[in-house]
């Protein structure tokens, strides 16, 4: 179901059209990291420390070195030694220093599967063979694992030299605590004070990965001039040569970055790993360098989501009214400081309206991969502890979950319990589609077949999005289709919607703008796809490109016709004079004649739009549950989401389905399961768990538009709101259909029996 | 991984000659979804691989008269895909439709799962319960082992250097006879078992004139439990399947690990016990 608030309005935007990079992807012609060969192509290896806590005390690589068909052996000893500098990557921030040793570890490893050593080879079982040999002495550490854990007196320190800080001061000695920070509004006591029922509650979550199927990738070449080039599959080539040039001390120029297509990132492709090891084998050798992750090292070595430690507290008046409500979030940011606890706080309330907040985040160093950014980046978490809690409230008020969340709702004017204001934004739409919504209206039988039991769950969640840095440049073919470069790496169809903008405002169709993602020397410096900025910002500048086009072309109608350009005007695709009917080109027919009036046309713009707009997502699930043996199947999930405006809404609605299909996964099955020493050992799709399409019903999407003024067609991001509600949406069926409360993930089947135990 | 040897053995003999010659590094192959896995991971080293599903031997797929003989290198879905097979022994079909996906049962067989050992093995519980009979090709000629006596523990079974198995013997059902498999994974497809368990029961009327119960993923070796001695002689009851599936979580020694807990296994193991009892009694009941 849509709720067609662009009916009408556009030619292009709202419709399906194929996607231009469909046929490659599907007949496998389109070019991956994996696939790329050069001359004189060298094989890398990566070792990879097989502690979670330990000091090098010295690595011994003359027996790889000596191998016959090895080229080069690395270790931190060549790496140039990063700058203590702080670099914002649009999704989260990196220290270089840092990001140079979870690249390749110094005096310390920090994590099972931190590399400590590689081997460039002239074929990859050699490459292999040559990093067994090896030797790595290590004084083995103790291991701290989880967040509680770490803030502990006397938990074994992570990074000796981390510089903690408390609400503003500096810690004094050793501490694993890098930050905790504070947003205060109103006077929370009074505001409890005022409520008729309070409920607080604590959560456990467990640390999880995106799971995207392709494996990290890089193949580099250092050249005589010093000039890297890195060939690899990133959400962003600017942020990838800002981090790679940081890690090697050169500059940004000195390093090109060609991004190869993408199998999935969902913020895990925007931290680099691969990218300055192979540069530098690439220096050591004078070839080429490619290097291939395996899933193993995905999981063990690439950023996860945290696992965290939280609670909520919420007061309500009889009548419904949120009166106060504080959060305690801790977050594990893994080996280096920044977990996305930030982004935790900016949501965790967000959904409502309520007079009197406290929130605290901690960010927290843990022997754990460093994190890294995960599809709507700490709010699954904080929305699992709200959502849950405040359906808590509604079971304990009797009162209906959505009609709660629409007397509650933030509005355009709510002020975020984080400071901003909202401006117009979509929960009550989003909340009322819901209430309309077939699901919603579908009575749920609670007993199934064979003994199972049924229920159904609500929660929503808020993403605030984001804008940053885009460029475009569109030039005009002279059959009158048009070539859009951009510079945003395309995970989810985002070459489709951005050339459906550019095609909006030049009257032409989809099929007529051939988009090109550009290196980082093709195009003006472009941000991550990440922030579910793109399809906003980088359409932005497509619109704003597309504009210039338009103003380009009644310059040459006004030249063709030596009219002034003012007599000019654009409509319906075509050129044509205000005062002269006669006088009338199509936008293709007047693109033939550029190369008579002037040469070529080439439009283009850089933008970095601020009203990125916040989005919503409410969603509805009915679970089944064999309580003898805790297995949960989801039988009907709806997912509805303001969108802004659905520019193309195939690919809208699978972002929405993708992000649910992994908040399941993440509410039922998957975690990152730790040893005693601290190490993961289920780090294989087998043991990961992640839903398959035989554990997923059809997700049914309900598109909800509230344009956002903040963007010529009213985009709001999509990609990252629907992940926020999964868990927790999740977690209040299993209490509908149990009546238990599951306030630890993953809730699997053990838990689940154990819990229903304890009820006993 | 070093490059190695690739055998392609036409027959039970050459086969031996090169497992012989090669000793502990070299593996017999038959469908390969876990030796080519396990070989990449360099779990051990390898010189040779001896591909044995080229001997006649290793293929039969033969419902006799008194026994159903399934070579080593049969693949599931030849074991499913087959409709008196099926008919006979759907306690088969309940491993082998859901060992891997489609692609894994077109070359895996129930003979590799068994070889392969492990203790989560889906293939080997349901060929306990049929009281199979394995036989073993090596230097020496030719042994017969039971199927609960294959496995020595987790990746290990009593295969020595130079052996392989060729083909699995089980008596044909008769009338009165019904088996089967459950297991109890996370996900609905595509996973490894918590805990399974095979079951089969002979019935004469209503009495369990005999039965087996081989438990999986709860020991280090698939375990033949005493719920089935125990059923023996006894009425086909709720209560007396009930009193098995608890005979049953008694003689499993799980261990917790990522996959779940000893206590849930435990617990797992009772429930699906009764299940598969429950099962095996309907199709024996159908099968008169």
């Amino acid at each position: 179901m849509t709720i067609e608030t662009t009916k009408g309005k556009y030619n292009v935007i709202g419709t399906r059209p194929i996607r231009h990079d469909g046929y490659d992807k599907v007949t496998g012609r389109a070019i991956y990291g994996a696939d790329i060969k050069l001359p004189g192509l060298l094989q890398g290896a990566v070792l990879r420390s097989p502690h979670a806590h330990a000091r090098i005390k010295s690595i011994d690589t003359s027996a790889a070195k000596a191998l016959i068909g090895v080229s080069a052996v690395i270790t931190s000893a060549d790496f140039p030694g990063a700058q203590d500098t702080l670099i914002d990557l649009g999704e989260g921030a990196i220290n270089f220093r840092y990001a140079s040793n979870n690249v390749m570890a110094g005096d310390k490893v920090l994590y099972k599967g931190q590399p400590v050593a590689a081997v460039a080879a002239l074929d990859k079982n050699t490459a292999l063979e040559a990093a067994a040999l090896i030797k790595v002495d290590y004084e083995i550490l103790k291991p701290v694992s989880t967040v509680m854990e770490a803030l502990k007196q006397g938990a074994p320190i992570v990074l000796e030299d981390l510089e903690g800080q408390d609400l503003g001061e500096k810690i004094d000695g050793q501490t694993n605590q890098a930050n905790h920070i504070r947003h205060e509004f109103g006077d929370v006591e009074k505001g409890f004070a005022e409520a008729d029922i309070v409920i607080e509650r604590e959560f456990d979550t467990a640390m999880v990965h995106q799971g995207y199927i392709e494996p990290h990738n890089a193949t580099a070449t250092w050249d005589e001039e010093g000039r890297v080039t890195i060939w690899t599959s990133t959400q962003g080539s600017f942020p990838t040569r800002r981090q790679t040039a940081g890690i090697l001390r050169l500059p940004d120029s000195s390093v090109k970055v060609i991004p190869l297509e993408i199998g999935g990132g969902f913020g895990g492709k925007i931290p680099s790993y691969l990218e300055p090891v192979a540069a530098i084998l690439s220096r050591e050798t004078g070839r080429p360098v490619k290097l291939l992750m395996e899933r193993t090292s995905v999981f063990e070595s690439t950023g996860p989501t945290p696992g965290t430690w939280m609670s909520a507290k919420v007061g309500v008046k009889n009548d419904g009214t949120i009166t106060a409500a504080t959060a305690d979030l801790r977050f594990d940011a893994g080996a280096y400081p920044g977990s996305p606890v930030g982004a935790g706080m900016m949501c965790v309330f967000s959904c409502y309206d309520i007079p009197n907040t406290r929130i605290d985040g901690y960010d927290v160093v843990v022997n754990k991969p460093k994190t890294a950014a995960y599809r709507a980046p700490g709010a699954t978490q904080a929305a699992y502890a709200m959502e849950t809690v405040v359906d808590e409230i509604c079971e304990k008020l009797g009162m209906d979950p959505l009609e709660f969340r629409i007397k509650n709702a933030a509005k355009e004017g709510t002020r975020r319990a984080d400071g901003p204001i909202h401006p117009i934004i979509g929960a009550v739409e989003t909340h009322e589609a819901a209430k309309a919504s077939d699901h919603w209206n579908t009575p749920l039988e609670k007993n199934g077949p064979d003994g199972k039991l049924r229920g159904r769950g609500i929660a929503s969640g808020y993403w605030f999005n984001i804008g940053l840095k885009s460029a475009v440049t569109i030039s005009v073919n002279e059959d009158g289709t048009v070539a859009l470069t951009e510079g945003s790496t395309d995970i989810g169809g985002s070459r489709a919607s951005i050339a459906m903008m550019a095609a909006e405002v030049l009257g032409i169709t989809a099929e007529e703008v051939r988009p090109h993602v550009a290196d980082s020397e093709g195009i003006g410096y472009t941000d991550v796809t990440g922030g579910s900025r793109t399809t906003y910002a980088t359409g932005y500048a497509a619109h704003d490109a597309a504009q210039d086009v338009v103003v380009q072309l009644r310059e040459r109608a006004a030249k063709l016709w030596d009219v002034e350009v003012d007599e000019i005007e654009f409509a319906n695709g075509s050129y044509q004079s205000k005062s002269d009917p006669e006088l009338r080109l199509s936008h293709k027919e007047l693109a033939s004649k550029l190369g008579s009036t002037g040469g070529p046309v080439v439009g283009s713009a850089s933008v970095d739009p601020e009203g990125a707009g916040g989005a919503y997502s409410t969603q509805i699930c009915d679970i089944e549950i064999d309580p003898e043996t805790g297995k949960t199947d989801v039988i009907r999930y709806t997912i509805v989401q303001d969108v802004g405006t659905a520019i193309h809404p195939a690919y809208v609605e699978g972002q929405m389905q993708g992000a649910v299909a992994q908040g399941i996964g993440w509410a039922l099955n998957e975690e990152y399961f730790l040893n005693d020493d601290g190490a993961m050992v289920n780090s294989s799709f087998l043991d990961y768990r992640m839903p398959t399409s035989l554990d997923l019903p059809e997700i049914e999407t309900i598109i909800v538009e509230v344009p956002n003024p903040g963007h010529p067609f009213g985009v709001r991001g999509v990609g990252e709101v629907p992940i926020v509600p999964p868990v927790a949406t999740v977690a209040n069926a299993i209490h509908d259909a149990l009546g238990i409360r599951l306030r630890t993930t993953p809730m699997n089947a053990g838990s689940i029996l154990s819990a229903l135990k304890a009820k006993k | 991984m070093h490059p190695f040897e690739y055998v392609r053995a036409t027959s039970v003999d050459e086969a031996i000659a090169a497992l012989a010659k090669h000793g502990e590094r070299a593996r017999p192959l038959a469908g390969g979804t876990d030796v080519l896995v396990m070989a990449r991971a360099g779990r051990w080293e390898l010189d040779a691989l001896v591909d044995i599903k080229h001997i006649p031997e290793t293929n039969v797929l033969e419902l006799g008269s008194s026994e159903f003989r399934l070579g080593s290198a049969v693949a599931c879905y030849r074991v499913y895909e087959d409709e008196q097979v099926a008919a006979k022994f759907p306690g088969l079909v309940d491993s082998a439709s859901i060992i891997g996906g489609v692609q894994i049962q077109s070359r895996a067989g129930l003979g590799g799962n068994l070889c392969n050992a492990s203790p989560s093995g889906d293939g080997i519980c349901p060929l306990i319960v049929h009281t199979t009979t394995c036989v073993i090709a090596g230097p020496n000629g030719t042994r017969e082992v039971a199927a609960e006596d294959f496995c020595t523990g987790p990746g290990r079974s009593v295969l020595e250097d130079g052996e392989f198995l060729i083909e699995m013997k089980m008596p044909m059902p008769q009338k009165g006879f019904g088996a089967a498999y459950e297991r109890f994974t996370p996900r609905n497809e595509m996973d490894i078992a918590v805990a399974g368990v095979a079951s089969s029961v002979q019935l004469d009327g209503d009495t369990i004139v005999s039965a087996r119960v081989a438990l999986a993923a709860v020991g280090p070796t698939p375990i033949l439990s005493s719920a089935g001695d125990f059923l023996a002689g006894k009425e086909a009851t709720a209560e007396n399947i009930s009193a098995a599936a608890q005979a049953a979580s008694g003689d499993a020694s799980p261990i917790s690990d990522m996959r779940g807990t000893a206590e849930q296994r435990i617990h797992l193991v009772g429930v699906l016990t009764r299940r598969t009892l429950e099962r095996a009694v309907e199709r024996a009941r159908e099968n008169n």
